[in-house]
C-alpha cells in the first residue's frame, strides 16, 4: 500500500523544540506562518524581521533569512528591506509592547506610506517576558504587574489601544483582519489570514495586518486551558473578532 | 538604447558646501540607501541624498524620526547594501541604540554627525561637544566607532568614500565628525566622474540577507543568550577593534620637528589653530601643529612622538575640553598639556588662541 504522508512539519519551521510556555500561542502562530510561506513557494525569498519580547528568538524557529530589531522599530528594518530587496517576501512578527507601545510611531509610518510587506501582530494583551506589566493592548480592569488593581482608565492608565482599527484608518492599509488561535476552527481562520496578507504582498498591493489575540497562561496566571477561555470569553469583547478592513 | 544614469555623476572641481560634499562622496561610494529625518544644520545633506538617490537608482526615505532613519539604515545594510544616515548632535543622541545594535550585529553603514552646540536643544551653531559620544561608545555596550573627522570640505568627500570601505572591510559603523562650520561653508571639491556601486561588491556579503536559497538562512542579531556566547562575541568584536586600533590611526602633523611647541586640534578648530600657528610663527614662536583624523582610533604614539621635547602642548576645541583628555592619555604625563576651548557656538579667533599662547607660556 502507499504510503501518504497527510502532516508533516514545514519546511520553513526548523526541527526544534520551542522555548515558549505550555499553552502559548507562539508556536501555533510561527507554525502557520512557515505553513503559509511553504504553500506559497517563499521559502527562498523570505526575511522575516523578530521583535523584543517573547518571541524574540523566532530566528531560531524558521527555516529561512531572519534578522532581529530592536524593541519597537521592527517595521522601521523591514522597511528597508522591502525597498533595498522588493522582490522578496518581508514580514514583521510583533508583540503588542513592540508594534502598539514603544513602536507605535513606526507601525504607524510604516502604514501610512503602504510599505508593501506583511505585519503579524501577535496582541496577548500583557507584557510577557519581562514579568507581566500592563500592554497597550490590556483590557480594562485586567491585572498585571504594574496595574495591581486592575486596569483602569480613571487612574489614567488609558484604555485597551485598537491597533487594527486605527491603522484600518489609513488609505494605504490594504489589509485587516483580527483572529485568534484558541480553537482549531481559529487556528484555521487565522491561517487564512496569514496567506491573505502574504498574497497582497505577492501581489504588490500594499500595507497588510493580521492582529493575532494570542494566550499567555503562565503570566496570566491561569491553566492553559482557561487562558483559551479567556480570550475567547473576555478578550474577544474589547477586541472583536473579523475582517476590518 | 535606455539610458543609464546609475554610473554617471558629474564630476569635476566644484564649489560646494560640506553637507553636499558628503552626500556627493557617498552617491560615488555606492551608497544606495539613505534614511534621514531633518534636523539642522545638516539639512543640505539629506535634501541632496533625496535627489542623489533618486538619480542612481537607490532608496531615499524621509524617516518619522531619527530613531527609525538609524533603524532602516539597520535593514539597509542587513541586506548587503551600502546605507548611510545623517543628523545633528540631538539626532545622533536618538540614533545610539541603533549605532550600538548594528556594532553589535556587525553591520557596516556610515553615520554623519553635523554637530551642533549643547548640551540639550542647545543650538545650530558650530561645537565640538560630541567627541565624548561619538568616541567613548555613546550607545550601550562595549563597542567602538570609527570616527573620521575631517577639517575641509574636501576632506570630508574623501573622508566619506573612505568610510564606506572602512565600514565593510571591518562590518562596523562608521562616523564622520563634522559640525556646523563644515557642513555650510563652501570649499572647492575635485568630484569623481564614477561611481564604485561595484567596489562595494569586492566586500564579502555573504553575511546578508538576500533568500535562503542554496544555503542556510542568514540570521543579523546582537542577541546571544546561549551561556558564555555574548562574552565570545565580546571578544571577537574585541579582537577586531585592536586591529582597527593598529591599522588605521590616521593623522596629520606640520612643521613638528622645529616646533618648540605643539598645537593640537581637530576639524574646523584645527583650520583656526593653524592661522594661529602660523601668525605665532612669524612672531618668531616655534609652533608645530598635529591633526588627528581617526578620532578613533585616536593616534596615541604619533602623538606622543610629536611632543617629545616640546615645551608644551595646546589643545583647541569647541568645547569644554574633551579630546583633551585623550591628549594627556597619549603624553602620558610627559609633556605640559594646556586647553582652550569655547562653547555653546562660541567659536575662537585666531587673535583669542594667540593671547592664551602668549600669556599661557611667558
Amino acid at each position: 500500500m502507499k504510503e501518504t504522508v497527510k502532516f508533516k512539519r514545514p519546511e520553513s519551521l526548523c526541527d526544534l523544540q520551542t522555548h515558549y510556555c505550555p499553552g502559548c500561542g507562539h508556536g501555533i502562530v510561527h507554525r502557520l506562518v512557515a505553513e503559509v510561506i511553504d504553500e506559497l513557494d517563499l521559502r527562498e525569498k523570505t526575511i522575516g524581521v523578530a521583535p523584543v519580547g517573547c518571541s524574540v528568538v523566532a530566528y531560531k524557529y524558521w527555516n529561512f533569512d531572519v534578522t532581529e530589531a530592536a524593541h519597537g522599530r521592527a517595521l522601521a528594518v523591514a522597511t528597508a528591506i522591502k525597498r533595498c530587496r522588493p522582490k522578496m517576501n518581508v514580514f514583521t512578527y510583533q508583540g503588542d509592547g513592540d508594534l502598539a507601545s514603544i513602536g507605535l510611531a513606526e507601525t504607524v509610518h510604516a502604514a501610512n506610506r503602504g510599505e508593501k510587506l506583511t505585519c503579524i501582530f501577535i496582541n496577548n494583551a500583557i507584557y510577557g517576558m519581562t514579568g507581566g506589566q500592563m500592554a497597550p493592548t490590556t483590557v480594562i480592569g485586567q491585572k498585571t504587574a504594574t496595574t495591581p488593581w486592575g486596569r483602569d482608565p480613571a487612574r489614567g492608565e488609558g484604555m485597551p489601544l485598537k491597533v487594527s482599527e486605527m491603522l484600518a484608518g489609513l488609505d494605504q492599509v490594504v489589509y485587516a483582519e483580527r483572529v485568534a488561535v484558541f480553537d482549531p476552527a481559529q487556528v484555521i481562520k487565522t491561517k487564512k489570514a496569514i496567506k491573505q496578507a502574504f498574497v497582497n504582498q505577492l501581489e504588490n498591493k500594499g500595507f497588510s495586518l493580521v492582529e493575532v489575540l494570542s494566550q499567555c497562561p503562565t503570566v496570566w496566571g491561569m491553566s492553559p486551558e482557561q487562558a483559551v477561555n479567556w480570550v475567547k470569553q473576555e478578550m474577544t469583547k474589547t477586541f472583536p473578532l473579523g475582517r476590518i478592513k | 538604447m535606455e539610458k543609464n544614469t546609475k554610473n554617471k555623476f558629474s564630476g569635476g572641481k566644484k564649489l560646494i558646501t560640506g553637507n553636499r560634499a558628503m552626500a556627493e562622496a557617498a552617491v560615488r561610494a555606492g551608497c544606495r540607501f539613505y534614511a534621514g529625518y531633518p534636523i539642522t544644520p545638516q539639512n543640505e545633506l539629506t535634501a541632496s541624498m533625496a535627489k542623489l538617490m533618486n538619480d542612481s537608482g537607490g532608496t531615499f526615505i524621509q524617516a518619522e524620526s531619527e530613531v527609525a532613519a538609524i533603524n532602516m539604515v539597520f535593514g539597509a545594510s542587513a541586506t548587503g547594501f551600502r546605507a548611510m544616515t545623517s543628523s545633528s548632535s540631538p539626532g545622533i543622541s536618538l540614533k545610539q541604540e541603533g549605532i550600538s545594535y548594528m556594532a553589535g550585529a556587525e553591520l557596516p553603514a556610515v553615520i554623519i554627525n553635523v554637530m551642533r552646540a549643547g548640551p540639550g536643544l542647545g543650538n545650530i551653531t558650530p561645537a565640538q561637544s560630541d567627541y565624548f559620544q561619538a568616541t567613548k561608545g555613546g550607545g550601550h555596550g562595549d563597542y567602538r566607532l570609527i570616527v573620521l573627522a575631517p577639517s575641509g570640505v574636501s576632506e570630508a568627500y574623501e573622508l566619506t568614500r573612505l568610510g564606506f570601505d572602512l565600514a565593510d572591510q571591518y562590518r562596523n559603523p562608521v562616523m564622520i565628525l563634522a559640525d556646523a562650520y563644515l557642513g555650510q561653508m563652501a570649499e572647492p571639491v575635485q568630484l569623481d566622474f564614477a561611481d564604485e556601486e561595484n567596489k562595494a561588491e569586492k566586500y564579502d556579503k555573504s553575511w546578508a540577507l538576500t533568500g535562503a536559497k542554496n544555503r542556510k538562512p542568514n540570521i543579523i542579531r546582537s542577541l546571544l543568550l546561549e551561556e558564555g556566547a555574548l562574552e565570545k562575541h565580546n571578544a571577537v568584536l574585541q579582537n577586531k577593534f585592536r586591529e582597527i586600533e593598529k591599522k588605521e590611526k590616521r593623522f596629520e602633523e606640520k612643521k613638528v620637528s622645529s616646533a618648540e611647541i605643539l598645537f593640537v586640534a581637530y576639524g574646523s578648530s584645527f583650520r583656526l589653530a593653524e592661522e594661529a600657528a602660523l601668525a605665532l610663527r612669524g612672531q618668531g614662536q616655534k609652533v608645530g601643529l598635529f591633526r588627528p583624523v581617526t578620532l578613533w582610533p585616536f593616534p596615541d604614539k604619533a602623538l606622543y612622538n610629536a611632543a617629545q621635547g616640546k615645551k608644551a602642548v595646546f589643545v583647541f576645541e569647541l568645547s569644554s575640553g574633551q579630546m583633551v583628555e585623550d591628549v594627556k592619555l597619549s603624553l602620558n604625563g610627559t609633556v605640559p598639556v594646556h586647553f582652550f576651548g569655547r562653547t555653546g557656538g562660541g567659536v575662537f579667533s585666531v587673535q583669542e588662541l594667540m593671547d592664551f599662547v602668549k600669556k599661557t607660556i611667558k
